[in-house]
């Protein structure tokens, strides 16, 4: 399934962030019972990765990676009273990188036997030996210790796997029921679940064993008044996570309510999808009758649930070393942060503005022990009160800006594909002192309050952007005064970060994140992470986004 | 073993079916070869091959169901997979929108989706073309990203009911982008084949390079409503979403009746029959066009076949599920993998020519939905965007915010020049009057 067939499926999508990524048109499915199957063991991971690293050596590789992988993954659809479709999707095979004559080559198969991955291997260096006459710039890697033989898992509590599909419907049914009552005419609802088994070895010395797992709980409920033929609708405002299924355990200090007069509620590790659907389905037909906001400057106070896409496209793509170099010209782009502007000193946002990469962060989904090519992660800053000071980077990337180490953002979607930079999970850090939202509106003359994600779009280099929202409130002198409709923001990155005023304290910060950040040729999409706290941006122009068809 | 003929592909599926003990069973089998190269910076940096079959059981006890893969193929495995699909199938809850398997359909024949041209490629091919695209670019003292992907797969699908499909397809995409070496510049290009033998990346790189060269220096100028000429690379891509993508996307009748469409009527039902677009809006499907030719077959098994649309910018037809098309006593129509617009005879320097003020458009980038009840989307301008005045290209210009709805955009037509092929759809360049830009972006 790609993501156009689940935004058919479900009726979801508006958050989810760009491309494909699932299996496609007679993918393979398996019954959810063997999701719990332990697939093979790491010795025999280990026997079948050294008979491709040694094949690759033969072949004249100078370094070689494998990644023995097995994906799982089950999603449950609902809509309304009944459950769509139940998928359980199993994907398991081997992808080696090989590095000949400072080319890459890469080969991928399904077919798990020491035969096939020594002859994979051998096709992997045979095309890096057929790109050796057009290479100009040979890979240069940056050095990295073999770790030997080590193994990482996500910290969960229950995989969601070991719960009865029964059970999981039976949720999602209720969750619908609950919008429906409140006053939803439709609703779709999704469960994914998600656990990547990763064995990587490579010449380095390293054999790590990783089993990572995923979990992200949504609905899109559709109110529509047929009168009139207006339609509305207000999608989850949960996140995906990096948790098991203790996260549909609703939890009361999980629990964040937004500013008086919004009736919103936020939710940090824990999220309660019954009382969410019911709210939605309560917003979705309010959002009915609202008034169409009037355009015009604005100060902005967004929710970390809205703030987390924002800070994705505006700070996490530019900060890619690959775009800066120009790796994604030909489709995701470049960026207005080159090391040019870098060197400039120039100010990214604000002195309030302080942004941390962290692939160790709890909870997100973008969290690994290694890397897809065998670096340990880590935390480091990327902008420091408001200027630009570091980039997140690969190993072969290293040199380029004097730096002998990789940052460990190597990843691939499968084993089938060949892994490269994606982005860690990239966070604001909230602010020292103690606020709430409330106290942050009360400081308001005139703004709008955004909670939720909504539409979103930037430029080629990260310069212009507009993004929307779920929900959206007037701001009149420091109160919550009305909800409105039609709301979507336009600014330019530097100018909007430089309006940022400063962000509530840490009792107030969450996550926001995605399954389908999509980047690369062939494209891929990988799982991320943004934290925040509630911030104001002052002075921010305000589109009306109603139109007559 | 990726290709499998059909032969060796129905005889694994007759296996399949025969294992069955349930009331319906249904199995699919897809299989793929693929192979690409990526540049930048004037230089490969990765490359890359992908072997891959899977095979998927479906099995029915009533209106239970359960499905199952696996991807070897001995006698015991596939047993198993049949036995899996069939414990699953026992567990599940009934459907209440369950609908029998299709018996023996007829499907339209398609040889033209295979050619062993594109299959036959070689690791040595990609590097040539690749070679011969960069190599232009040193000439020009330029620096290009590109891409090449080669596929050739085939589905084989087989039922309980005897319903038999195959079909193989063969695609090569490649796209380039060019840019100056001071970053001031940027330029771009598109193509994708069935059949290789007309492929020259270099031509297609020389198209790229010309933009990027010319759009040196852009203006500012006011963001506003324009007539442009959108170009096929701007309507529509293999990489992001696209304006008449999305639009063809939304033509789907249950949320149509449902009212949550820009197809549902006031007061219920939907829009179908009604002329919604300008009068030269006829858009259509068929498989078996030799230049876009598709599969013939939706993944349940319907026959893909030609289809109206939109004809005449009326609301021809909307596609929809088999129990929706029951339900509510609509033609049974599944949604098309590509579509066709008609167009004119005119190139875009035709259309050019005619334009006294306006403003080309070579792509548009980051295209969402803004408001699903008007269809509105927003975007970027990308790669080349020039200012037109008394039928010439003046200067280039910055590029812009975009929020617009196809509908109104389709309504607005000024001119439709000759279609090209385009991710897998035949698409003419559009003039299109008041065309909403809303902001400027520094982006080059």
């Amino acid at each position: 399934m790609n993501r156009r067939d689940f935004v058919g499926l479900t009726g979801l999508g508006a958050t989810a962030l760009l491309l494909p990524g699932l299996p496609g048109f007679g993918a393979q499915r398996v019954d959810p019972s063997r999701l719990l199957e332990p697939g093979a063991d790491t010795i025999l991971k280990k026997r079948l990765a050294d008979a491709a690293l040694n094949a690759a050596k033969s072949a004249g590789a100078s370094y070689a990676d494998v990644r023995i992988g097995r994906s799982l993954n089950q999603y449950v659809f609902t809509r309304e009273k009944q459950v769509q479709n139940i998928v359980s999707t199993e994907s398991y095979g081997v992808g080696i990188r090989v590095l000949v004559n400072g080319c890459w080559g890469f080969a991928s198969t399904s077919v798990v036997t020491e035969a096939s991955l020594a002859a994979t291997a051998r096709l992997a260096a045979d095309i890096a030996k057929a790109d050796r006459l057009v290479m100009k710039e040979p890979v240069q890697l940056a050095p990295q210790q073999g770790y030997g033989e080590v193994s990482w898992r996500t910290p969960i509590q229950q995989s969601a796997f070991e719960v009865p599909v029964k059970q999981k419907a039976d949720l999602l049914l209720a969750a619908n029921a609950a919008a429906l009552d409140a006053g939803a005419s439709y609703i779709n609802s999704a469960l994914f679940q998600v656990n990547e088994q990763k064995y990587f070895a490579s010449t380095d010395g390293s054999y790590i064993d990783q089993d990572v797992h995923r979990l992200w709980p949504t609905f899109n409920a559709t109110a529509v008044d047929t009168k009139t033929g207006k339609f509305r609708s207000r999608e989850a405002l949960s996140a995906p996570v990096g948790l098991g299924y203790e996260y549909l355990t609703p939890s009361a200090n999980e629990q964040v309510y937004g500013p008086q007069g919004t009736d919103t509620v936020g939710y940090k590790l824990r999220y309660d999808i019954l009382a969410d659907a019911a709210l939605a389905g309560k917003q979705a037909k309010a959002k009915l009758g609202m008034r169409s906001v009037t355009p015009g400057k604005y100060d902005l106070v967004l929710d970390p649930g809205h703030l987390g896409l924002t800070i994705h496209e505006s700070v996490g793509h530019p900060t890619e070393l690959d775009r800066v170099l120009g790796y994604e010209a030909n489709f995701a782009g470049t960026s207005f942060a080159t090391l040019e502007w870098k060197a400039k000193n120039l100010p990214y946002g604000s002195p309030q503005v302080n942004i941390v990469a962290d692939k160790l962060q709890p909870g997100a989904v973008g969290t690994v022990g290694y890397d897809d090519e065998g670096v340990k992660t880590k935390e480091w800053d990327i902008i420091r009160a408001g200027k630009l000071v570091d980039y997140q980077k690969i190993r072969d990337q290293a040199h380029i800006v004097g730096q002998k180490a990789s940052d460990g953002c190597c990843y691939a979607q499968s084993w089938e594909d060949v892994q490269f930079q994606r982005m860690a999970n990239i966070s604001l850090r909230p602010g020292p002192a103690k606020m709430s939202p409330d106290e942050m509106i009360s400081k308001v003359d005139k703004g709008i309050y955004i909670a939720g994600a909504g539409s979103f779009s930037i430029d080629q280099q990260r310069f212009n952007f507009q993004f929307g929202g779920q929900l959206f409130f007037a701001i009149e002198k420091g109160k919550i005064t009305e909800p409105l409709e039609d709301v979507a923001y336009q600014a330019n990155t530097q100018e909007f970060w430089g309006a940022c005023q400063g962000s509530c304290d840490q009792s107030d910060y969450r996550l926001f994140g995605t399954f389908f950040d999509g980047k690369g040729q062939p494209a891929q999409v990988s799982s991320v992470s943004h934290g925040s706290a509630t911030t104001r941006f002052n002075a921010v122009n305000v589109i009306n986004t109603a139109r007559k068809v | 073993m990726a290709i499998l003929s059909q032969t060796e592909a129905q005889d694994i599926l007759k296996k399949v079916i025969g294992f069955s003990t349930a009331d319906e069973c249904d199995a699919t089998l897809n299989g793929s070869l693929e192979g690409n190269v990526r540049s930048a910076r004037n230089s490969i940096s990765t490359a890359g091959a992908v072997d891959n079959v899977s095979l998927a059981v479906t099995s029915y006890f009533g209106k239970r169901s359960g499905t199952a893969t696996c991807n070897q193929f001995d006698d015991a495995t596939l047993r198993r997979c049949v036995q899996r699909a069939e414990e699953i199938a026992r567990l599940a809850p009934e459907s209440p929108e369950y609908m029998p398997l299709l018996g023996p359909q007829t499907y339209q024949s398609s040889p033209l989706s295979f050619a062993a041209s594109t299959a036959g490629i070689t690791p040595d091919y990609r590097a040539s073309q690749m070679a011969a695209s960069m190599q232009y670019c040193d000439s020009k003292k330029l620096s290009s990203a590109g891409f090449l992907n080669d596929q050739a797969g085939f589905v084989a699908k087989r039922n309980s009911k005897g319903l038999e499909a195959y079909q193989r397809t063969t695609n090569l995409d490649f796209s380039i982008t060019v840019r100056t070496l001071d970053g001031l510049g940027s330029g771009y290009a598109a193509t994708d084949f069935t059949d290789i033998k007309n492929f020259d990346a270099a031509r297609l790189t020389a198209v790229a390079a010309s933009k990027a060269s010319s759009s040196v220096g852009a203006k500012a100028i006011e963001p506003g409503k324009y007539t442009v000429i959108l170009e096929p690379n701007a309507l529509v891509s293999g990489s992001d979403a696209s304006l008449l993508a999305a639009l063809m996307r939304s033509f789907d009748a249950r949320a149509a009746d449902e009212g949550r469409s820009f197809l549902s009527k006031k007061g219920g039902g939907n829009r179908k029959g009604e002329k919604l677009f300008d009068e030269r809006v006829t858009i259509y499907s068929d498989p078996t066009n030799a230049e876009v030719p598709d599969l013939t077959f939706s993944g349940d098994g319907r026959p893909q076949q030609r289809t109206t649309w939109i004809e005449k910018g009326v609301v021809k037809n909307l596609y929809s599920s088999r129990y929706w098309a029951q339900k509510s006593g609509i033609p049974d129509l599944p949604s098309p993998g590509g579509f066709i617009m008609e167009g004119g005879t005119q190139s875009t320097a035709d259309l050019i020519k005619s334009t006294a003020k306006g403003i080309l458009v070579t792509r548009l980038w980051y295209i969402r939905p803004v408001d699903p009840q008007t269809l509105l989307f927003t975007g970027l301008t990308r790669d080349g965007t020039f200012y037109i005045e008394n039928g010439a290209i003046k200067f280039p210009v910055k590029n812009f915010r975009f929020n617009e709805s196809p509908i109104i955009m389709l309504n607005n037509l000024e001119a439709i020049g000759r279609p090209v092929r385009l991710a897998g759809n035949l698409v003419p360049p559009l003039k299109i009057r008041d065309f909403t830009f809303t902001s400027l972006s520094d982006a080059v």
